[in-house]
């Protein structure tokens, strides 16, 4: 048996930018031409590298580029990196939803991935029909789910249901039974997204014991996607980091983690930026400049007021948008979400050009590190996403009003409270 | 001097040894594989070459018992909550051929050789519903499921190849449908006479499959990319049967153009159904040949449209 689960060797992925239309055949053709005389893409020579801040000239990119690492068997690897890296594409290519475009991968043994939870379930099919299917989608044979039927059953915790249509199922339900077929699959390798964070509580303490229990004990390898350092320090001996879709040596998790976080630090902070008009010439809306600030201008000062300044250009006279402001801390654990819909119930009716000032009066954020994601967009239709563009500190600040805080690491954030004693 | 050639044939030993050795690790790499295949571990190498004619037959084999559930589920799933059930079956070839014979027969007086006009559009409704449901189907298959298609992989030839199963059972139950009716005419005294012709009918039912399938296979993988093709396909059917003798048959034609109706491989297929059953029509092996022939050329066509199609369609689509 080779001592490697997964061989990956100079995988690329070759992607188109944009729009497709009435080009896109010209280009096809071009590309045809040019295999049928036996010459390269010459897309692929034009395209430029994974690069997020800067919007490419030609319109290609690789999302993956000469991404070659080998993965030993029994090994639990978490694979870090900031969205957009290239993590998912890879996942995507190890478990042949997309192709590639260079290079090769062995995988040795059967691969499966939680990405596909819930994939195939038919509403109008009992619980017990749907393990059939979804098992057979992920590539068991009946006779193998015929003898873990039980097995799946119990492990899901919806006995009751299963001879009841699927559409009567609450969602939970409806991903416990995914999660329980996907889980009794027995792969030699496991693929884990994000996609934890559903369920309920309890199931996700299941879910992730579950993987625990496939890779520490089975031997079996799992891979572990993932921009939260935490889940990743956690659950994985190994790392790897992905950036702009390269792929950095096998490092121990805790050394790739650090080095994550180093070089995240190393980037600097940045309490503002401006982008230039002329990169977003075919966009509707898109942000121009943004600024982070605490009171008069001066630093951010925990229980001090905070405030995000925005400045945007539209060319649609009726468009609509929302700013929507995801908030990081330093291991990338989303800590909170803001909206300008949530806190006023309406969407912003957008000039040809504005500003969008959003205040906070007293932040309740401990003092630290953090990030910032900006999105300026209707309806779940993104006009404008600005990944990371803020990186800033918190001060030590007295947010209580009375001098004293809670110590170090005691939770994320503060929470103002009354007091009576009767 | 000496010292220099010396050296240059021990660099060039080296070479040659550096080359023995990678051919050795590479033998040893192959056989690794043999031995993972034969220890029931499955070894899957990914690469971007892609196989131009290759259908997935292996693979098709290991995924059956998904082929199976698929069919399974769409006929399971297809007439829940309605009241008639499967009676659905029925109705759609009942009333498509009472409308033909008021409209086609009655109002136009549109030849039917002859044949009682219930049976005569039956027979036409029958085999031409089977092709028409068949393609209409596998016609929308990227689309239609590309929340399975982008998160789980399975040859994805499986999903056009059931759409041909279930309907190949739907096809079986209108079939005795058109056998009941045919027998009240035939025991009835009127003209009808089946013959040998008979025997061809599982191949004329392969030749649709594969007609069916082929196309379905080209415009499925085509609309990822082009959408122009989903409004094409709307009326487009409904074209294709008007170019096709299912209203009509095929003798209503002067015979010196009969053969731009021939060039539609649906054509002798239809005719020939008629023949068998009925007794009347133009029946030609000729003809038959040159359809299954087109037949497969498109076949293999939408098998390299598909091929390739299914490997990058989550990017596009």
């Amino acid at each position: 048996m080779s001592e490697f689960a997964l061989e990956i060797k100079n995988v690329s992925k070759l992607y188109k930018l944009g729009v497709i239309s009435t080009g896109t055949l010209s280009h096809d053709l071009n590309r045809w031409w040019h295999r049928v005389r036996g010459l390269d893409d010459p897309y692929e020579r034009i395209a430029e590298a994974n690069i997020q801040d800067s919007k490419g000239e030609s319109g290609y990119i690789w999302a993956l580029k000469d991404v070659s690492f080998n993965v030993p068997h029994g090994t639990a690897l978490g694979i870090i990196g900031k969205n957009g890296a290239g993590k998912s594409t890879l996942l995507k290519i190890l478990s042949r939803v997309t192709s590639l475009t260079k290079g090769e991968i062995r995988i040795n043994g059967r691969i499966a991935s939680l990405l596909e939870v819930g994939t195939g379930f038919h509403p109008e099919l009992t619980g017990r029909e749907n393990i059939f299917l979804n098992g057979a989608i992920l590539g068991m044979k009946k006779n193998e789910i015929h003898s873990k039927l039980d097995e799946i059953i119990a492990f899901s915790g919806v006995e009751k249901y299963v001879d009841t249509p699927v559409k009567r199922y609450s969602s939970g339900m409806r991903v416990r039974l995914a999660f329980a077929v996907a889980a009794h699959l027995e792969p030699e390798i496991l693929v884990v997204d994000e996609v934890l964070a559903v369920g309920d509580v309890e199931f996700q303490k299941k879910a992730i014991g579950k993987m625990q229990d496939v890779s520490r004990n089975q031997g079996r390898t799992v891979l572990f996607v993932s921009h939260n350092m935490a889940a990743v320090k956690n659950l994985c001996e190994k790392g790897v980091i992905m950036k702009n879709g390269f792929a950095s040596e096998i490092f121990s998790s805790d050394t790739a983690i650090q080095k994550y976080l180093e070089e995240q630090e190393s980037l600097g902070l940045h309490n503002n930026f401006s982008l230039k008009d002329s990169d977003f010439a075919n966009y509707t809306a898109f942000i121009t400049e943004g600024k982070i600030f605490g009171k008069n201008d001066n630093s951010i000062i925990c229980g001090d007021e905070m405030n995000i300044h925005i400045k945007y250009k539209n060319n649609d006279p009726t468009a609509y948008a929302d700013l929507h402001v995801g908030l990081y801390d330093a291991f990338g654990t989303k800590i909170s979400h803001l909206a300008a819909s949530f806190t006023t119930g309406s969407v912003i009716k957008l000039r040809a050009e504005g500003n969008i000032m959003c205040s906070i009066p007293r932040l309740p954020l401990i003092p630290g590190r953090y990030s910032i994601n900006l999105s300026l967009h209707y309806r779940g239709k993104p006009y404008h996403r600005v990944l990371d563009a803020f990186f800033f500190i918190v001060e030590e600040g007295d947010f209580f009003n009375s001098g004293r805080m809670p110590g170090h690491n005691q939770g994320k954030f503060l929470i103002d409270a009354d007091w009576q004693f009767l | 001097m000496a010292k220099l050639s010396v050296l240059r044939n021990s660099v060039r030993v080296i070479k040659q040894l550096s080359e023995i050795k990678s051919k050795i690790l590479s033998l040893l790499n192959l056989y690794q594989t043999y031995k993972m295949q034969k220890e029931n571990l499955p070894v899957r190498v990914i690469s971007p070459q892609r196989g131009f004619f290759s259908f997935p037959l292996k693979e098709v084999l290991e995924y059956k018992d998904l082929l199976f559930l698929f069919v399974r589920r769409d006929f399971v799933a297809l007439y829940k909550q309605t009241i008639l059930g499967p009676l659905w079956f029925f109705i759609q070839p009942v009333l498509t051929t009472i409308i033909f014979t008021i409209i086609f027969g009655r109002v136009a007086q549109i030849s039917t050789d002859g044949l009682p006009d219930v049976l005569f559009y039956l027979a036409g409704v029958t085999a031409w519903n089977y092709f028409s449901g068949c393609w209409n189907e596998t016609s929308d298959i990227f689309r239609k499921n590309k929340d399975i298609f982008g998160k789980v992989y399975f040859p994805r030839v499986i999903m056009p190849l059931s759409i041909i199963i279930t309907n190949l059972f739907r096809f079986g139950i209108q079939f005795l449908l058109f056998l009941g009716v045919f027998f009240y005419f035939y025991f009835s005294g009127h003209e009808i006479q089946p013959n040998w012709a008979v025997v061809f009918l599982p191949v004329l039912i392969l030749m649709m499959a594969m007609f069916s399938l082929a196309l379905g296979m080209l415009i499925s993988a085509l609309t990822v990319k082009y959408r122009d093709l989903v409004f094409l396909i709307q009326f487009g059917i409904q074209l294709f049967m008007y170019a096709t003798p299912v209203v009509y048959p095929l003798s209503i034609v002067s015979p010196e153009r009969q053969w731009i109706l021939v060039l539609n491989p649906m054509t002798s297929i239809i005719e020939t159904f008629r023949f068998a059953f009925l007794g009347s029509g133009t029946f030609h092996y000729v003809h038959l040949l040159y359809s299954f022939a087109s037949i497969l050329i498109i076949f293999v066509l939408g098998l390299l449209v598909f091929n390739r199609t299914e490997k990058s369609f989550m990017d596009i689509v």
